[in-house]
């Protein structure tokens, strides 16, 4: 008993680890040495995404309350993130903001992947789709998207789906043109052209031979829309055209904060360093996945 | 190549009109009334009535929208509804400090990014890389209104060497010009930067492991030819889209920048307009930027021929 106490320190409990999820713990020591940013990110995405899960029990109070005799309080034991203009608690805003931006920001992701993927390899492949699709995009993107969001937005007001389907709507175009630009020089492939000449079905050719080619592309393109849309959810709500402004989020806090920046910085600085960490950390993440998925830039061998 | 930029130029008409379609419809479909905010907040219905009819608001939609395409097609973008100023006016008075801008980053980005990227795909992997890659990574994660506090609480408040804000027409005083578009466009150069470093860099590691890159070096050539001649060449197509889907991005960080900096641009006009309901103010913008875009956009697929002599148009 005493000696089974002894032997139970740090090392063995790594041993009894492996024992039990061997290959896990592996996979994770390999990718820890490979991909150390891919871990920081994805760790960085957990605790954001814990935060919002669990936002009413991290010793958070009702973010909207006000307080006006407690107006810009220095960040301290008693509010820990201080205090905004009219007294409400930053730490409290800030916990509950996750939510909004990670909902948008994965929501608009997949929609926007899915979309460029199917539309993308339709107007590579087919000439004809392409004159049509092409030209539909070209006009969505040739408005600034943070400015179509607004006229989006303020058409039916800001709720979360709202919100989300005007950034999808300005975002996705851009996909479509990554995907299409690289099914141009995909369908020039020599085994592209030997699957047509042994007679392959199109789907099967688009299926097997082409798509699995834009999916590099793709992932970073995905990467980018996902913190891209937390960008402009942001500065959606930090303009005031927005989720509506009772809802807690990190762009019209920073909006609030302005006017007080030269005296009380942590109200702009606080949701603004949450803000960068998040999209950080799912860049990073992007990076290494890329790298990972796509076996012609595999780092194994070099 | 002529035949085929004929054949584009025709092509972008459609485009215009669809887009004019869109923001038509978006702004019509849009709640808010402009007759009622122009007559004022206790106005009786009779003079919003009679707003509404000066404006020819009561009409319906494919009416107007059809007016305005032939007033459009003629050179009259409207008048705005509210300082009622032709809208032309409104956008000369406006493009000059959002095109500075836009010029000023792209002076500032151009011949930092691309040449960073590729030294960070050469170096992939290591220390080099990594740095260029962070920063990169940092400077594209932070978001544009969050850098510009940050900018001027370090340079025009706690180190006073910049104005926090504001904006001198260049002919004016190009001193003072310089000196105050020079925060605003490192904001917006930040953001942009770090996306063309990324971007240039990935698609030059790609590159760079083909075959005829192996070749090249095998065959004894000086690696500055091989980074330049045979990877950037291939790396171009890519690169170029990016560029082009950049300046979209562009002037989209330049809405905010402008908000930030409070300099009088177009994207503050627009900003406003859509606040005030100015119609005739934001489709006459929304228009202009995208016959910008549609130059722009014609300019990258043009470039791809350039680079890329497999593909013929």
């Amino acid at each position: 008993m005493q000696e089974q106490i002894k032997t139970l320190n740090v090392g063995s409990l790594v041993d009894i680890a492996k024992k039990q999820w061997g290959p896990f713990v592996d996979k994770l020591e390999w990718t820890w040495r490979r991909h150390p940013m891919l871990l920081v990110g994805i760790a960085i995405l957990i605790f954001m995404a814990l935060l919002a899960i669990f936002a009413p029990y991290l010793w958070t109070v009702d973010p909207t309350a006000v307080d006006p005799p407690n107006r810009l309080k220095e960040p301290g034991s008693a509010y820990w993130f201080g205090t905004d203009f009219v007294g409400r608690d930053v730490w409290s805003r800030t916990i509950y903001g996750t939510r909004v931006s990670l909902a948008v920001g994965f929501a608009v992701g997949a929609l926007s992947a899915v979309t460029a993927a199917f539309f993308g390899l339709l107007a590579g492949y087919f000439n004809t789709f392409d004159l049509i699709i092409m030209r539909i995009m070209d006009a969505i993107m040739s408005i600034p998207h943070i400015l179509l969001a607004i006229a989006l937005v303020s058409m039916v007001g800001g709720s979360v789906p709202i919100v989300i389907f005007a950034i999808w709507f300005v975002t996705f175009p851009r996909a479509v043109r990554v995907v299409r630009s690289s099914v141009l020089s995909l369908r020039e492939e020599v085994y592209v052209e030997a699957a047509r000449a042994i007679g392959a079905k199109t789907p099967r050719i688009l299926w097997y031979h082409v798509l699995p080619g834009t999916i590099a592309p793709l992932m970073v393109t995905g990467t980018l829309i996902i913190a891209g849309s937390i960008l402009t959810e942001a500065i959606l709500s930090f303009l005031g055209a927005g989720i509506d402004p009772e809802t807690p989020a990190w762009g019209s806090m920073m909006a609030d904060g302005r006017r007080t920046i030269s005296m009380a910085m942590w109200v702009v600085g606080i949701p603004g360093g949450f803000l960068t960490l998040t999209v950080l950390g799912i860049n990073m993440i992007g990076d290494n996945l890329r790298d990972i998925l796509d076996p012609k830039l595999s780092r194994s061998g070099t | 190549m002529q035949r085929y930029l004929v054949q584009r130029i025709l092509s972008s008409i459609p485009v215009l009109f669809i887009l004019a379609v869109i923001v038509f419809a978006v702004l019509r479909v849009s709640g808010g009334d402009p007759a009622a905010i122009i007559a004022g907040k206790d106005a009786p219905q009779w003079q919003i009535e009679a707003i509404r009819n000066d404006l020819g608001l009561n009409k319906p939609v494919y009416f107007q929208l059809g007016v305005y395409l032939g007033d459009v097609l003629q050179g009259d973008l409207g008048e705005s509804i509210n300082s009622k100023k032709p809208v032309i006016t409104l956008i000369k008075e406006r493009i000059v400090p959002t095109l500075s801008l836009a010029i000023m980053t792209e002076i500032l980005t151009l011949p930092i990014s691309i040449p960073l990227g590729v030294l960070a795909a050469w170096k992939a992997n290591t220390w080099v890389d990594r740095g260029i890659l962070i920063f990169s990574t940092l400077g594209f994660s932070i978001p544009i209104f969050f850098l510009g506090f940050l900018l001027i609480k370090a340079f025009a408040l706690e180190l006073p060497w910049f104005p926090a804000a504001g904006y001198v027409p260049p002919g004016e005083h190009f001193g003072n010009f310089l000196h105050r578009i020079i925060l605003p466009s490192l904001c917006t150069a930040i953001l942009f930067w770090a996306f063309l470093v990324r971007m240039t860099r990935a698609t030059m590691i790609e590159v760079l492991r083909e075959d005829y890159i192996r070749t090249a070096r095998a065959k004894g050539l000086a690696e500055g030819g091989v980074l330049i001649t045979h990877a950037l060449k291939n790396a171009a197509l890519p690169i170029a889209t990016v560029v082009g889907w950049g300046i979209a991005e562009l002037f989209a960080g330049i809405v905010v920048t402008e908000q930030v900096f409070a300099i009088p641009g177009m994207g503050r006009l627009i900003v406003d307009s859509i606040v005030r309901r100015d119609y005739p103010v934001i489709q006459g913008c929304m228009l202009t930027i995208a016959v910008l875009q549609v130059i722009v956009n014609l300019l990258t697929d043009m470039s791809y021929a350039l680079f890329d002599p497999r593909i013929k148009y």
